[in-house]
């Protein structure tokens, strides 16, 4: 995993931006209509889900290898 | 994680903000706090003022002192914020039917007379704090609750109108290009004078629901195929342009501005202290 | 004191302006009230001053309320139809609870009506004019002299209250010239613009109201990071919809004046000791009614008057009490009938109202209230 993904659910209203821009399918809208991480070995730390996100819900960081 | 630095010029306890899921102004949002993070503007010395409709409730989430004035009047409370004090640096939040619209007037005059003011207009193309009536920039034929067999009425290129009025500085970039419309902004921030950035944004709600654009993402796919960068659009022949729209910095000139031309009035008049 | 000097209404309103420590102005030319602002356009920027000329009457009022939260204080002037204009924003002022003095130098009405011939028909509009909820505090000269006193007092009045103020003047006080001679500025008191008690840190809240029901509003720039907005607001300033935050907004707004009403209901009594009539007169008008009332005395008649400079709130207490004296009131105004229907509900049918309307551009002759009064006394209308 490249990536830690933060999610601030509360902030999250489910509108898919994110989804729908990932380039690698990291994310899925849950039943509660809120964004969560389905494949998270996928994510390249690209951030186009925090670019885009209009809520500021979800926060990529690129984790550090120690 | 890392809190975001931005994250400081957001009142945390306002937010989640009132916005539509997939709505485009929370992003234009974020792209004004990045510009003053960027330009470092004094975060007590930042007045943010807006007008009335979904564009202007964004200064009750903005962390600065913070004016959420009445339909169109924007303009002019920020006028008279900055020619009272000039050292604050007076951001204007308005929406295409508030800043074109009811507050057109206005609009044009502090264009006119390019107040040191950087005006950033949500452009939604429709009216969505009511339901989604038509605006004057509701691209022609599109349709609107006010316009159910759609629009009829021609509608402004707002970028154009503030160039012709004596703006000092206008450019257009969208909610799709993040990056690129935080940087017109920060840029307009650097211009001593009234400087107009038009920031277009998806309304999935209300103008897009109608208008068959699909959701969110789609409406922001439209404008990543559509929104076409100024060196770009000036290459491009006149047919090839149909369906499509500039972005990018599109005027830029010097003049006195308004409250440093004041200033000179008082000297005149033996006023300065 | 300063020499006397020969000054016209609407200057001796602009100086009262400047006395009381305004130092921004903008405005629209509409007459009979352009002098306001040519005289604050001469004279503001030898103050360190700002002067703006906007494009319309709206904007002029939002560019004072901006200058106003940035820190100064303010005054707009205007007449009629601009009047009209600018009732959004005065609706605003009163809801944002910001301090601020709109000129009204009357004509007739309705409309672009009779642009250069005094009236008194804003009278309502004054107190009415905006949407909603609010209370009004509106001031009406009747001498050069208190053109001066009463821009002071609005000014005052609107820090204190942290409310619009109207200055109700009329072409006939705009227009006068007369001989005055103004106090010495530092004679004038001048209420300063409310400052917070505490800090940010300490739990400011800029619409938490001190003892007095009022406010302590933070300018801009001043770190506070305040909201403000026209939406009804709790006392953090932010919008809410409560029932219960909307109620106490709206009470609040009212009882902050109301609670002081007679300290602001300023008024003049003439002749009253023995009176069994009254006349009841404000502004312009006030002036003919004073002459009108000595003729009349001379000619043996009991009558006295009550001259009103507070026109808003209404002066229920004297009215009540002269009622209770008195057989009869007449209230000469130039309109159709407008503060007689206060007066009458003041008076609650302790005395006889007689309105004596006027509104064809001209002003009343002391004559014609003479004959009005003698009519009254004579109960020739009962």
């Amino acid at each position: 995993m490249k990536s830690e993904i933060t999610i601030k659910s509360v902030r999250c209203k489910g509108c898919g931006i994110c989804v729908a821009f990932c380039p690698k399918k990291v994310l899925g809208i849950n039943l509660l209509g809120k964004v969560q991480v389905v494949d998270s070995e996928a994510c390249i730390a690209c951030g186009q889900c925090e670019l885009r996100c209009p809520d500021y819900a979800i926060f990529v960081d690129k984790k550090v290898e120690l | 994680m890392l809190e975001r630095s931005y994250e400081k010029y957001f009142r945390q306890n306002r937010l989640p903000h009132l916005w539509c899921p997939g709505c485009g102004n929370g992003t234009a949002m974020k792209s004004i706090v990045q510009a003053i993070e960027t330009k470092n503007l004094d975060q007590d010395k930042t007045i943010i003022v807006s007008g009335i409709g979904c564009s202007s409730r964004a200064s009750g989430y903005m962390n600065f002192d913070t004016l959420h004035t009445a339909h169109g009047r924007a303009i002019p409370f920020a006028t008279g914020i900055k020619l009272a004090n000039p050292e604050l640096n007076v951001v204007v939040i308005t929406g295409d039917g508030d800043c074109t619209a009811i507050g057109g007037n206005h609009f044009i005059h502090g264009a006119r007379r390019n107040v040191d003011l950087t005006v950033i207009m949500f452009n939604n193309h429709i009216y969505g704090m009511t339901g989604g009536q038509a605006s004057p920039m509701t691209p022609l034929h599109k349709k609107a609750t006010t316009a159910p067999y759609g629009t009829v009425d021609r509608p402004f290129d707002a970028c154009h109108l503030a160039e012709a009025a004596g703006a000092t500085y206008v450019a257009r970039s969208t909610a799709f290009h993040v990056k690129h419309l935080s940087d017109m902004i920060a840029a307009g921030f650097d211009n001593k004078g009234f400087s107009f950035i038009e920031a277009v944004v998806q309304c999935p709600t209300a103008f897009g629901r109608k208008n068959k654009m699909g959701d969110a993402p789609d409406m922001m796919k439209w404008m990543r195929d559509t929104a076409v960068m100024k060196a770009a659009w000036d290459k491009l022949p006149e047919d090839k342009r149909e369906g499509k729209f500039p972005i990018g910095l599109f005027y830029q000139a010097d003049f006195l501005e308004y409250t440093t031309a004041y200033q000179e009035v008082i000297d005149v008049a033996g006023g300065a202290k | 004191m300063s020499e006397a000097r020969l000054i016209q209404g609407n200057e001796a309103c602009a100086q009262g302006a400047l006395a009381a420590g305004v130092r921004f102005f903008g405005g629209y030319p509409i007459t009979p009230s352009t002098e306001i602002a040519e005289t604050m356009a001469q004279k503001l920027p030898g103050l360190g001053g700002k002067f703006i000329q906007m494009e319309d009457e709206i904007a002029s009022m939002g560019v004072v309320l901006g200058a106003v939260l940035a820190g100064q204080k303010a005054l707009t002037a205007t007449s009629g139809p601009g009047f009209s204009l600018k009732q959004e924003l005065i609706g605003f002022a009163a809801c944002a609870e910001i301090p601020i003095v709109i000129v009204n130098v009357q004509r007739v009405g309705p409309s672009t009506g009779q642009p250069t011939s005094p009236a008194q028909g804003d009278v309502m509009q004054a107190r009415w004019g905006t949407h909603g909820d609010h209370p009004m505090i509106a001031l009406s000269p009747w001498t050069v002299r208190e053109a001066y006193d009463a821009t002071i007092l609005a000014v005052n009045y609107s820090e204190r209250f942290r409310t619009p103020v109207i200055l109700l003047m009329d072409e006939i006080v705009g227009h006068l010239r007369e001989k005055v001679v103004l106090p010495e500025l530092k004679d004038i008191e001048i209420y300063p613009r409310r400052v917070p008690k505490i800090t940010r840190a300490e739990g400011y809240e800029p619409y938490r109201p001190d003892e007095d029901m009022v406010p302590n509003v933070a300018d801009f720039g001043q770190g506070y990071h305040i909201h403000v907005t026209g939406l009804i607001h709790d006392e953090t300033g932010f919008p809410s919809g409560s029932p219960k935050v909307t109620e106490d907004a709206i009470r609040r707004m009212h009882e902050k004046i109301m609670h002081v009403q007679d300290e602001i209901t300023h008024f003049e009594e003439f002749f009253m000791e023995d009176a069994q009539y009254a006349v009841v007169a404000y502004g312009g008008t006030a002036r003919t009614a004073y002459e009108a009332v000595r003729t009349a005395r001379e000619h043996g008649l009991k009558v006295g008057m009550v001259r009103l400079m507070t026109i808003w709130p209404f002066a229920d207490k004297i009215i009540k009490k002269t009622a209770k004296q008195v057989k009869a009131i007449l209230v000469p105004e130039l309109n159709y009938g407008q503060l007689v229907g206060e007066v009458e509900r003041a008076a609650g049918g302790s005395a006889r109202v007689k309105l004596l309307a006027k509104y064809n551009t001209e002003i009343f002759t002391p004559q014609e209230l003479v004959e009005a009064i003698e009519n009254l006394c004579a109960g020739v209308d009962e």
